[in-house]
């Protein structure tokens, strides 16, 4: 494999670039690029030339969208806020979650989910960004209550082929769909459990972590949440538990591979009240077939003492094949599996706390 | 009336490079109005010091004379012929 792969490392002290041009076996790093910022969600945009764009909230100077057509080298931010609240909302950016390209066949279009929760559209590449108001408006809105980290959407899931279909989740309030283009949203939460509140299966206000899909089976989407794993054959329409076989069914990351729409990971934690991987012991799930089964993945793992923890948006996979897999710990390490997940390298270490990771051949 | 705002290094860049702004203010300015014309000719820097919402950022002082505006009237301080703000962030966090 000659490509080239680019990985971007986001941190809670800025961002970080690697990049292997030897089939992922060397890595070069560079940074940090946007010192001081946390940066929670980074893009790789490949849909024309690769875009970076990264999310960076400043804790004195507020939170902006930094994009780079020349991996890295130089930055730009628009002179005016790229994501802001209208004044008829009254409300302020904390900061951006979620950083999401369109569809391949709407190549202007990003979008942002944010803190406060809220989803943010762009139609010229991810510079300036509208609010979407229908998700705005939506008379749940003031349900909606924060969780540990705050009251976000974090999950962004444009459907490949329909501009009318989408998915966003946040915590908390769970996942909303649209079909009418961002117009009206539908809570979308049957089967999920919510074991936190009185009505264990509520319509809405469960604490979602992560929702992914493979665009070629767009109908299905799997879910960590805040204990437990689910899984949806019906577009969002009711979800299933697939957290048998599983050490725990907490955690925050999942993340689907980018060939084989019935591969995915994740990374368990043991429980809510005990955010460290079983035993101490790094150890990254894979299932291949869709969640029915899991297997645990430690080759060139730490195997004992590891009390570090993986956040919902530092797992991810490059689009090359066979596909490279990447986490990145909240102790600053990032591991690398060249092999689908069945071997694993650090890659880079010493690092702030990683918040976020993203890969693609470039 | 004639209304300086002095800028730490790390915000220069967002004002094209200089340490000080000067702007013709109305006889009648406060720093609201001092921020508003902020917005229009330097909006990268205004964005750094409040929130779309209008509200200061937390971690960035504004000093007029020795007073910081929260100790005065905030965004409805009034300001004087030749008033100097000075803009200081917080020196905090790890």
């Amino acid at each position: 494999m000659a490509t080239t792969v680019l990985l971007v490392i986001g941190t809670r002290k800025g961002l970080w670039l690697a990049t292997s041009r030897d089939g992922r076996d060397t890595w070069e790093v560079t940074g940090p690029h946007l010192p001081m910022t946390d940066v929670y969600a980074v893009a790789i945009d490949t849909r024309r030339h690769p875009r970076i764009l990264a999310a960076a909230t400043s804790e004195h100077f507020g939170p902006s969208v930094f994009t780079s057509d020349d991996l890295g080298a130089r930055w730009q931010e628009p002179e005016h806020a790229p994501v802001a609240f209208p004044p008829d909302t009254e409300a302020a950016l904390t900061r951006v979650w979620q950083i999401e390209p369109g569809p391949a066949d709407e190549p202007d279009v990003v979008y942002a989910g944010t803190e406060p929760s809220a989803l943010f559209r762009s139609e010229d590449g991810g510079r300036r960004y509208e609010l979407v108001r229908g998700l705005w408006d939506h008379p749940h809105r003031k349900e909606w209550f924060p969780g540990g980290g705050g009251q976000a959407v974090h999950t962004v899931l444009a459907h490949p082929h329909d501009p009318q279909r989408m998915l966003v989740a946040m915590s908390t309030g769970g996942v909303y769909r649209t079909e009418d283009a961002g117009r009206s949203w539908q809570p979308s939460n049957r089967g999920i459990r919510a074991y936190f509140l009185p009505d264990e299966y509520p319509e809405f206000g469960q604490c979602v972590h992560k929702v992914a899909r493979n665009p070629a089976v767009p109908e299905r989407f799997f879910l960590q949440h805040h204990h437990g794993v689910y899984r949806s054959d019906d577009g969002g329409g009711s979800w299933r538990s697939i957290a048998e076989g599983l050490p725990a069914d907490f955690g925050f990351p999942v993340a689907v591979h980018p060939h084989r729409p019935e591969v995915v990971y994740g990374f368990p934690l043991v429980a809510d009240a005990r955010r460290f991987p079983p035993e101490g012991r790094c150890r990254v799930y894979r299932s291949e077939d869709a969640g029915d089964s899991w297997s645990a993945l430690s080759d060139g793992l730490p195997v004992e003492g590891f009390w570090s923890a993986v956040m919902r948006d530092a797992l991810c996979l490059d689009d090359a094949d066979p596909a490279g897999v990447y986490f990145g710990s909240r102790s600053g390490e990032v591991y690398a599996s060249a092999d689908e997940g069945d071997s694993w390298r650090r890659i880079v270490e010493h690092l702030p706390d990683v918040l976020s990771v993203r890969a693609a051949t470039v | 009336m004639r209304v300086t705002i002095l800028l730490p290094q790390v915000l220069r860049a967002s004002a094209g490079g200089t340490a000080r702004v000067e702007l013709e203010m109305a006889a009648d300015a406060t720093l609201g109005g001092v921020l508003d014309e902020l917005g229009v000719r330097h909006p990268a820097l205004e964005r750094r010091l409040r929130d779309e919402s209008r509200a200061l950022r937390r971690y960035v002082n504004f000093y007029i004379g020795e007073q910081e505006c929260r100790g005065l009237a905030g965004t409805a301080t009034r300001l004087d012929e030749g008033a100097e703000i000075r803009v200081i962030p917080s020196v905090a966090g790890g």
